[in-house]
């Protein structure tokens, strides 16, 4: 449906996007995911059409946005960050405009608002002025002007940011609800967001894609087992029995008062270490206290990834 | 074509019912009527020849007015970045923009014409002249407008837009007024004079229509309005 192939794009000195590709297929609910000045944004706008890379190309459904760039952009329903809306116009005006634009013939026109306007539950505010709305409004506007007249592709650029709680579950809730029959590329800088509410993943960082695959599968390939161990042991003792565990690394060495030791003890890979670490304990005669397998979460995964 | 009627009939709308479009209205017709009834009482003038003298100058301020906001505020607001992932050209929406200006001009004249009956009724009215009056006044709004557009969709800032649209026009002006062509070289004057969005006007509010001056400003709104498409475009490949 989306395919971007070595697009890059620079702002000056600044390379925004450094010869990143990708591709989404029909149906699939994907987010794009990074820090503040990732490149989301810019790949994003370079995807509905709005700038054009320095170098590569995108292809929407299979047209080519730099040939085809109106045929493209007729697939694409196309949030902004920060939901820009003509705050003096109506809420129906408003779609009744977009719709217009987007060459829908007139006789669809009020049909596709009513649909639109159901599906967003805008049905309140329909005759209310924009400017007068919540924000949690404005954004259900914005991504009804992106759904009016029905695209297999939507691409929403952080549409939750700015909303309350409450606000953040809804609009989940209903891109949930519209991308079970289309392709949706929805980018977000808080992993959680991204988590429940797409089934796979890009993360970028510095104009670089970093990681691809579901929120599972990137656990799973940057997953590094750590367990949190207890001995009754001195701490010298330990770390000269540690060297007959090659592969293990331990951190946070922490005494108590009762001379229990407390560490950190991680391996590469993703195999349980459990049996090997109480096998260890007792060839060296260790009473072992605590043996605790805690698993890294995605967000220290996208921390480690993302960090400059 | 669609596309740029629906997009004159959104601007022509929103510039139509914001208080402060009203307000540059009100301030205009005033203006003009100012001018007609000090001649028709100072002077004892029934005419409209001091009217079209003044409008050109009134016009200075009342069309980088209805100009500014045009570009600027949706790009201050990221709506242009909506309006332009559309599946529309630029150059329908730069049409649409710069036609519901040019409406807005036309409804802005259309309040001055019972003027004309006033005219005919209280002296000779010279068909020609206001008929001229009106033509070049058109020409010369409509390609003012195209310069205003152009320069809002070079800022964010409405103010910024409106100050230097001034600035352009009045240097458009001014290089027409035989004051100032009178410390030039005769065949640099001639020329400055030929670019001057006073000369054009005044050979056709003398009721002539000369092709030249029509052409003058019609490349001149051409050529803005191709600016203007341009200075969107350049958002694709600006780094």
């Amino acid at each position: 449906m989306i395919r971007a192939q070595n697009i890059t794009k620079a702002y000056g000195a600044i390379q925004a996007i450094s010869g990143i590709s990708f591709e989404l297929s029909e149906g699939e609910v994907v987010g794009f995911l990074g820090p503040n000045g990732a490149g989301k944004t810019t790949t994003m706008r370079i995807l509905a059409g709005y700038i054009s890379p320095t170098s590569g190309k995108c292809w929407v459904e299979d047209f080519d946005i730099g040939e085809n760039l109106i045929l493209a952009r007729q697939k694409i329903g196309y949030l902004p960050e920060s939901t820009p809306l003509y705050g003096d116009m109506e809420v129906s005006g408003y779609l009744a405009y977009i719709a217009c634009l987007r060459g829908m013939a007139k006789t669809l026109i009020p049909d596709a608002i009513k649909k639109v306007v159901q599906t967003c539950g805008l049905k309140k505010v329909i005759g209310r002025k924009i400017a007068t709305l919540s924000k949690g409004y404005k954004q259900r506007i914005g991504l009804a002007q992106a759904l009016i007249h029905e695209p297999p592709i939507l691409i929403l650029d952080e549409p939750t940011v700015g909303l309350d709680p409450n606000q953040i579950v809804e609009i989940r809730e209903l891109i949930r609800n519209i991308g079970k029959n289309r392709t949706v590329l929805l980018s977000s800088h808080i992993l959680s967001e991204v988590e429940q509410t797409c089934e796979r993943m890009i993360i970028i960082s510095e104009g670089n894609i970093v990681a691809e695959g579901s929120p599972k599968e990137l656990a799973h390939q940057n997953q590094k087992l750590a367990c949190r161990v207890g001995i009754l042991a001195t701490q010298p003792q330990i770390q000269n029995a540690l060297t007959q565990l090659p592969d293990a690394h331990a951190e946070n060495f922490e005494n108590t008062n009762d001379g229990i030791v407390f560490f950190n003890l991680s391996f590469k890979g993703n195999e349980d270490h459990r049996q090997a670490i109480y096998h260890w304990t007792v060839k060296n005669n260790f009473v072992l206290m605590e043996l605790v397998q805690e698993k890294v979460s995605l967000e220290k995964i996208f921390k480690k990834l993302t960090a400059a | 074509m669609k596309n740029i009627f629906t997009i004159t009939k959104k601007e022509f709308l929103e510039t139509f019912f914001s208080p402060l479009a009203y307000v540059f209205l009100v301030v205009f017709v005033v203006l003009v009527y100012w001018f007609f009834f000090s001649d028709l009482f100072l002077l004892n003038q029934a005419s409209l020849r001091g009217v079209f003298n003044w409008v050109p100058l009134i016009f200075l301020v009342f069309l980088p007015a209805i100009t500014m906001g045009k570009w600027s505020e949706e790009k201050k607001s990221g709506t242009l970045e909506i309006l332009l992932t559309l599946p529309v050209k630029d150059f329908e929406i730069v049409l649409g923009k710069f036609l519901s200006s040019f409406l807005f001009l036309l409804v802005a004249l259309f309040l001055t014409t019972p003027l004309v009956g006033l005219v005919a009724l209280l002296g000779d009215l010279d068909g020609g002249a206001i008929w001229g009056g009106y033509l070049g006044l058109i020409f010369l709004g409509a390609a003012s407008l195209a310069i205003g557009l152009f320069i809002s969709s070079l800022t964010e800032s409405a103010i910024i837009a409106f100050i230097i649209s001034f600035l352009i026009l009045f240097g458009l002006l001014l290089i027409g007024e035989s004051v100032v062509l009178s410390f030039l070289p005769k065949l640099f004057a001639s020329f400055l004079s030929s670019l001057s969005l006073s000369q054009h006007f005044q050979s056709i509010a003398r009721g002539v229509i000369d092709s030249r001056d029509v052409l003058y400003y019609l490349s001149l709104a051409g050529y803005f309005l191709f600016l203007n498409v341009l200075s969107l475009e350049s958002r694709k490949w600006k780094n």
